[in-house]
């Protein structure tokens, strides 16, 4: 046997780099592209009234996507708040009760399924059970399609993270003599707290830029969202449509629209890292 | 040869630590047992871990179980409070009796037990919240108590613990910005802090450096006066040092019992004098 080359080493070393940062780069590169495109064509739109004021019939200047901003943040908070609790308890079940019961082996399957699902097809679903039976397009439709979307979302993470907990620090919980509810809510959500609150808000970034189940569900309004029986503003089917419309100024508004929500989505994403952070130092 | 010298001295006379060892024995069956187990099983899954372990743990005694690793130490200690049920493969069968109880009967009350039952483990485990928190946790789980009541008795375990003067000034910092060897202690004040009568303490020291080990061996001197202490360790010297009484286990047997000083000096099996002399483990 011969010593390996250091010559030999240094060439592997070189290749793998040549090959790897040109890949890395194009990564960053398209989301750089995709910001600076938004950034530039949205920015314009986002005067003021952008914010406060309902939409304009078409060839009609100024207006704003008010109803829109606001049905979609009306739909986002109401889908996390029928679906964080759910995936929480679920995810709970599946680190802490039941982890090799058969039950939650098939909740595990059925939940990747459905984090697999693409989200017109939940569209369809929540359109065909609760659309048609009522007979109207609905804002709570739309946030029962997002809730679908986020539940296996907040299952997995929370699964994930309560898994993260060594086994000791049950088990002292336990041995202290405390029933096992209380270590679960006492000590361990505290310990994966950090992780949980990150599932959590990635889930809701996540929906709050879906287009397709809501397409289906909540449709579109030029109104208000009085009533949330009825259909609902939002901003993603707005990008849709008035990207779609043959007016320049509802195209502007469209990349307005996107802009808005590119950076809510990012500053939920960064909040979440600073989440993260603050946990780990913590621990 | 060896045999022949030994039987020949002690025919003569017995020495003086002959006859220490022969009071220490005495003692052995004087003292009331805080914890008689009998033909204890232990199986994780279809695999046997423990076999027929019977012993008596002396009341207010430090008794040390030592052993190779995975001779089963760990998991003779974690029947006596039941922990072991937290996995579903894991069953024990047999008798541990506490002060006469059998706890392994179903209708043992775990919540009961657990309080009396103290229980350390080898990495220290502070829970994620403040240092007081960490021992009122176990005093709010099985105390009604006012405001001062609850601060009084976390004072008092923390002292118990020997770490009172190093936190009393930092009792609303997070435990687990403390060194490992001070959360080691502060998970021992937060047993003592409800009051059990039995303490288990899983190799203590095993993440320890050896400074913070000697304050926990001189904390356990403390405790014997007013617990029942297991320790199971690694770490010969520590037995030694520290306890009263010492089991040697090997493959899940209990090969040998007896007062420490007899286990270290002139042990009856010829495997547990290999181990003590560091011809294996």
């Amino acid at each position: 046997m011969r010593p390996r080359s250091r010559a030999q080493r240094r060439a592997a070393d070189a290749a793998i780099r040549v090959a790897m940062v040109p890949a890395a780069l194009i990564g960053i590169a398209v989301l750089a592209w995709i910001l600076g495109e938004v950034i530039a064509r949205g920015v314009g739109a986002l005067t003021p009234t952008f914010f406060t004021e309902l939409p304009t019939p078409p060839g009609m200047e100024g207006g704003g996507l008010g109803n829109a901003i606001v049905g979609t943040l009306l739909m986002t908070l109401l889908a996390a708040l029928m679906g964080t609790p759910v995936g929480l308890l679920a995810g709970v079940f599946l680190a802490e009760f039941g982890p090799s019961s058969r039950i939650a082996t098939t909740v595990r399957f059925t939940t990747n399924l459905l984090m697999g699902t693409p989200s017109i097809i939940i569209g369809i679903f929540v359109y065909s059970v609760l659309v048609l039976p009522l007979g109207h397009f609905s804002g709570w439709a739309g946030a029962v399609a997002l809730a679908i979307l986020i539940l296996p979302v907040v299952m997995r993470t929370t699964e994930d993270m309560l898994n993260l907990v060594p086994d000791e620090l049950r088990e002292s919980g336990l041995a202290l003599g405390a029933p096992r509810w209380k270590v679960t809510l006492g000590i361990i959500f505290r310990a994966a707290r950090s992780g949980l609150v990150t599932g959590v808000l990635l889930a809701v970034a996540r929906v709050s830029g879906e287009t397709a189940p809501l397409l289906f569900t909540a449709l579109n309004s030029f109104y208000w969202p009085g009533s949330l029986s009825r259909p609902t503003a939002n901003l993603t089917v707005t990008i849709f449509n008035y990207a779609m419309s043959p007016y320049s100024d509802w195209q502007e508004k469209a990349w307005g629209a996107s802009l808005l929500i590119t950076v809510s989505v990012l500053v939920v994403a960064v909040l979440a890292r600073f989440v993260i952070k603050d946990g780990r130092e913590r621990a | 040869m060896m045999m022949a010298t030994e039987e020949r001295v002690f025919v003569q006379a017995p020495s003086e630590v002959a006859k220490q060892h022969a009071r220490e024995i005495e003692d052995v069956f004087r003292l009331p047992a805080k914890v008689t187990v009998r033909n204890l099983n232990f199986y994780y899954g279809g695999q046997q871990a423990l076999f027929d372990n019977s012993i008596d743990i002396p009341a207010l005694r430090v008794t040390a179980i030592i052993g190779p690793s995975g001779c089963g130490k760990s998991t003779h200690i974690r029947v006596y409070n039941r922990i072991f049920e937290l996995y579903r493969s894991h069953r024990a069968e047999g008798i541990v009796e506490i002060d006469g109880e059998n706890i392994l009967s179903p209708t043992t009350d775990l919540l009961k037990l657990r309080k009396k039952v103290g229980m350390i483990f080898q990495r220290p485990t502070p829970f994620p919240m403040s240092i007081f928190d960490n021992i009122a946790y176990g005093v709010r789980l099985h105390y009604r108590g006012s405001r001062s009541e609850i601060t009084d008795r976390v004072e008092d375990a923390l002292k118990r613990g020997a770490l009172w003067d190093e936190v009393k000034e930092k009792l609303c910092e997070p435990a687990t910005a403390l060194s490992g060897g001070q959360q080691q202690r502060l998970c021992i004040a937060r047993a003592i802090a409800v009051e059990p009568k039995l303490i288990l303490m899983d190799e203590p020291c095993s993440a320890i450096d050896p400074v913070a080990t000697s304050k926990i061996e001189d904390l356990i001197e403390t405790l014997r006066d007013s617990y029942t202490v297991v320790l199971v360790t690694h770490n010969m010297q520590q037995a030694a040092r520290v306890s009263d009484f010492t089991a040697f286990f090997y493959k899940g047997h209990i090969v040998e019992f007896g007062p420490t000083t007899k286990i270290f000096t002139n042990p009856d099996n010829e495997q547990t004098e290999d181990y003590i002399t560091g011809r294996f483990g």
